[in-house]
């Protein structure tokens, strides 16, 4: 920033950094790379969604010319998992196969077609067990045997219980009381680019080159697979070609690779199919949920009790967080006063769901969003106004204790009010608008994994005029290195492209936890101008020496330092100081409340979004052409407002996907559709003009006040879209996707007075455990925190 | 005892013009363009998604015409002008929709880029400043999973704009 508070870059619409590279085709992304001498890899995975594994024979694959590896689960038998306390994955399974697609063997040829013939020929023998596709059969006892060897009763995984405040006298205040039941069916990530690794093994290293969005926990778990100290082993993420979560868990792959590179002294490689991608998943969990809230007469909240039910597949991946998250955030936008949440996640014969943009949040506010607006139906008040009568007010603590710093709701709704005109639209049948709001974390406050390093570093080093930055984050497209090099740009009086990037590679940047959780503006953001400001203050310092005169009277910017140019101050700086180096760190404040499960849910900021979605649906066909969305997004700051319009932008796409076609549904444990073909996704002819409105509430804590803008924008567009068909049509589809057939299917119930609604019929009977009561936090908690530092 | 090799494979020598360049290869003839694109000759600017003619990904331009990578035999297209992302700019300085490209953040995690400018070329060589509504018409066989369209539409109207 320069004396007069003007920023140099932050807040100009300016390329990314690898612009250039991408709009070239010159960026390397996993599957470009081929070095000398690269085997193929390929992956025999399960026809059966379970069964048993009574003996593999790979005796023929091996005997196929060109066949250089064969390996089975014997080779690879260390469990890992992302979550410490679910390490139930294998590379490769060779006792039992729990999802169609699991990996059995692997091969490695001279090429990909020896390798896949060399699969065909490994003979599997199978005892095939009875398979569990839902969540209702989850919750009985099995047939044969549960999936998995934990959890339990039956087949459940995870049972969570608590309650903040006085839930029950909460409702013995309400004037009004409502119960509703709804559905979010599961979807893909469905990334452009297929998921690829190549490994290399050397003189006892490893050097693993991935398309993941996390090269450290890629990093921890093939250390644990493979027995290698993290010393021996490098990660290198790769140009990226589109993550949205799905490539956030460490996978089977990148540890078929490095063994079969330690086997054979060559380097692997690894490209998952179409097919294969859509079996690996990791995505959107299908959650059933029910939701009681009591209200006062004039819609405010008196209590809520939420539970939610998670068909998460056949492993952990990360669903304890997940299952916790369905539950989390409904307060960070609503003052609820007294709060219940019971959460339960099951195991079922089906690809394993994780984490997809909005993990595990765009379900509850699905859910809570349509629920509120029949609340306010119910009461006779506008939905926005019953809706904002309740906003969280900035610098709170919910009931639940998380940490509300800045909050720009009621802007985002007034700029997204004012644009649809939603407040005067016109009423007429066949066309209608719906409102909804959501939140975000700005990066969760604790790591997947217990430990105390920061969670992000950055080193800067300065030498002969050029600027390097070094952090570990891997930039998945939504332009973190751009972000990182305006940072140091902005702290060193440059521009971005005078800033030379080293990011995700283990070996040479320091440690980031990655992309995910929209954590990588904050934290590598801070840490961004940590390191900034130390490596600012050595070349002022030595301007100022030469100059004779006083460092406050340095003015940095447009490439210079007082009297001198940047590279003239830096060869100052060096001759004075040695070599040019700075760091830089970030972590999180620890502000999770004192309860099992309150690692979940709290970050160091929130980003607030409110959508209008106008539509046209027909009620003859149940068809849906969605017109425009208005969305206002509290992003903070706006370090750079051409990528957070894209972030936004590629959010309000991937909700209204979710909203209106995508389904990741099988049949009998096999996907019903994958292939992008069959796989339902918008076109350029299915996308609507979208108007967006970046608010800046200048969070306290961001990175110049920044906070995230890559998740939030997704949660509101699915339940708008529900509201603008009610308000089309007056019926209520209580279940994503929102397909012609349910639209018609309703106005079929409307018409012969049945609830004139499409939806889950009821909620099922969980075993919930004992619930834990959390007394809610003091209410200057964080205010004597502060004054006690 | 080893077993004979799985299968004959029949190959054939093939002449590609691709970007203004003559090259002659010995190609498996089953071999898509875009396996021999990216593994043969190494362009692998042209990336895929599907490998079944569902994404878009692997555009490049036959004679102009954008068409799948994935689903053309190069004994299919044998002397005839193949371009690919390589060719699109000219030397070092790039290609007006390039440009647009980069300048108004149309590419996110870039992988569909390639595919989607070759396309957005080909609309403009027969269509010089398209409507909207006839960008996304013509853009409508390529999947981005990053943008939401949106940058790419402005993208593709600033670029016209400054071609004519």
């Amino acid at each position: 920033m320069t004396p007069n508070g003007k920023f140099g870059v932050i807040g100009k619409p300016l390329p990314k950094v690898d612009a250039v590279a991408k709009v070239t085709g010159r960026a390397i992304y996993a599957d470009d790379m081929l070095l000398p001498r690269t085997l193929h890899c390929r992956i025999l995975r399960s026809p059966h969604p379970h069964a048993r594994i009574l003996s593999i024979d790979t005796s023929a694959a091996r005997r196929i010319p060109g066949v250089q590896a064969v390996i089975t689960g014997a080779d690879l038998p260390i469990k890992f998992g992302i979550l410490p306390v679910t390490q139930d994955e294998r590379a490769l399974e060779h006792e039992k196969v729990r999802y169609v697609g699991d990996p059995i063997a692997a091969v490695a040829a001279i090429d990909e077609e020896i390798a896949a013939a060399a699969c065909d020929a490994i003979g599997v023998e199978y005892e095939v067990l009875d398979a569990v596709m839902s969540i209702d059969e989850a919750l009985v006892a099995p047939k044969d045997e549960p999936i998995q060897d934990y959890g339990g009763p039956h087949n459940i995984h995870k049972l969570v219980a608590l309650e903040f405040g006085d839930v029950e006298s909460g409702f013995t205040r309400a004037d009004h009381i409502r119960e509703d039941v709804f559905f979010f069916q599961g979807s893909t990530h469905l990334p452009m680019e297929q998921h690829s690794a190549t490994a290399t093994y050397m003189d006892g290293r490893i050097t693993l080159w991935s398309s993941t969005q996390v090269v450290h926990y890629v990093h921890r778990a093939l250390s644990k697979v493979l027995e290698l100290p993290m010393n021996r082993i490098r990660v290198i993420g790769a140009a990226h070609g589109g993550g949205f979560g799905g490539k956030t868990d460490p996978f089977a792959h990148e540890m078929i690779v490095c063994k079969l590179a330690m086997m054979t002294g060559r380097p692997v490689k690894c490209t998952l199919t179409r097919e294969e991608v859509f079996y690996a998943h990791r995505g959107r969990h299908p959650v059933l949920m029910w939701v009681r809230t009591g209200v006062t007469r004039d819609g405010l909240i008196t209590a809520m009790h939420f539970r939610t039910a998670l068909d998460g597949g056949a492993y952990g991946s990360y669903g304890v967080a997940s299952t916790f998250y369905t539950g989390a955030l409904q307060t960070v936008t609503y003052d609820i006063p007294a709060y219940r949440f019971e959460g339960c996640r099951v195991f079922t014969n089906k690809p394993p769901c994780g984490p997809k943009r909005g993990h595990g949040t765009p379900q509850p506010r699905f859910a809570l969003e349509l629920h509120l607006e029949k609340i306010a139906l119910d009461l006779g008040i506008d939905p926005v106004d019953l809706k904002q009568r309740n906003f969280v007010k900035a610098h709170t603590r919910t009931v639940n204790w998380l940490r509300v710093t800045s909050c720009g709701l009621d802007e985002c709704t007034e700029r997204v009010m004012t644009a649809s005109g939603y407040r005067n639209r016109e009423k007429r049948p066949g066309h209608g608008m719906g409102f909804a709001i959501s939140s975000y974390l700005s990066g969760a406050g604790t790591a997947i994994y217990w430990n105390d390093m920061p969670h992000s570093e950055v080193q800067i080093k300065v030498d002969r005029g050029g600027v390097t930055a070094f952090c570990g984050a891997m930039d998945i497209g939504q332009g973190s290195d751009s972000v990182l090099a305006t940072i140091v740009a902005e702290e060193l009086g440059l521009q971005p492209a005078d800033v030379r990037l080293v990011t995700a590679d283990t070996d040479t940047t320091p440690i980031d936890l990655g992309s995910y959780s929209s954590r990588v503006t904050f934290m590598a953001g801070n840490a961004a101008i940590e390191a900034g400001r130390k490596m600012r203050g050595m070349l002022i310092e030595a301007v100022a020496a030469k100059m004779k005169c006083d460092a406050a009277a340095i003015e940095v910017g447009s490439g210079r330092i007082g009297d001198f140019s940047f590279e003239e101050a830096s060869v100052l700086a060096e001759g004075r100081f040695g070599t040019l180096t700075t760091a830089g760190s970030y972590t999180p404040p620890k502000i999770a409340g004192p309860y099992k499960g309150s690692g979940v849910g709290p970050s160091p900021a929130y980003s607030y979004t409110a959508c209008v979605v106008g539509l046209d649906a027909d009620a003859r066909t149940g068809l849906v052409r969605v017109n425009k969305i208005w969305i206002a997004h509290d992003v903070g700051r706006a370090i750079n407002p051409l990528l957070v319009e894209g972030q936004v932008e590629g959010s309000v796409y991937m909700g209204l996907g979710e909203a209106l076609m995508e389904e990741q549904a099988f049949r009998k444990g096999l996907h019903k559709w994958p292939s992008m073909l069959e796989y339902k996704s918008p076109t350029f002819l299915d996308m609507p003009e979208v108007e967006t409105f970046i608010v800046e509430t200048v969070d306290p804590e961001g990175p110049y006040g920044a906070k995230e803008a890559g998740q939030g924008p997704l949660l509101p567009v699915p339940p708008a879209v529900c509201s603008a068909v009610y308000d089309a049509l007056g019926v209520w589809i209580d279940e994503v996707p929102v397909t012609p057939e349910k639209i018609v299917e309703a106005l079929r119930r409307k018409q012969k007075g049945e609830p004139a609604r499409f939806g889950p019929a009821r909620f099922p009977t969980i075993p919930y455990p004992p619930t834990i009561k959390v007394e809610p936090p003091p209410k200057d908690l964080d205010r004597a925190a502060a004054a006690s530092i | 005892m080893k077993q004979e090799v799985l299968r004959e494979v029949e190959r054939v020598v093939l002449a590609l013009d691709v970007n203004g360049e003559r090259t002659e290869l010995l190609l498996p003839v089953h071999k898509t363009l875009l396996e021999v694109l990216r593994e043969d000759m190494q362009l692998t600017g042209t990336k895929h998604g599907c490998e079944l003619g569902e994404c878009g990904t692997c555009t490049v331009l036959i004679d102009g015409r954008a068409e799948l990578s994935c689903l053309v035999l190069p004994i299919q297209v044998e002397g005839r002008a193949i371009t690919t992302i390589e060719g699109m700019a000219r030397g070092a300085e790039l290609h007006p929709l390039q440009q647009a490209f980069a300048e108004l953040g149309a590419a996110q995690c870039g992988y569909c880029t390639p595919g989607i400018l070759l396309s957005a070329k080909s609309l403009l060589e027969t269509n010089a400043r398209p409507s909207r509504d006839e960008i996304r018409e013509a853009l409508a066989g390529n999947l981005c999973r990053c943008t939401g369209y949106s940058k790419i539409l402005d993208a593709v109207e600033l670029a016209a704009g400054r071609m004519s």
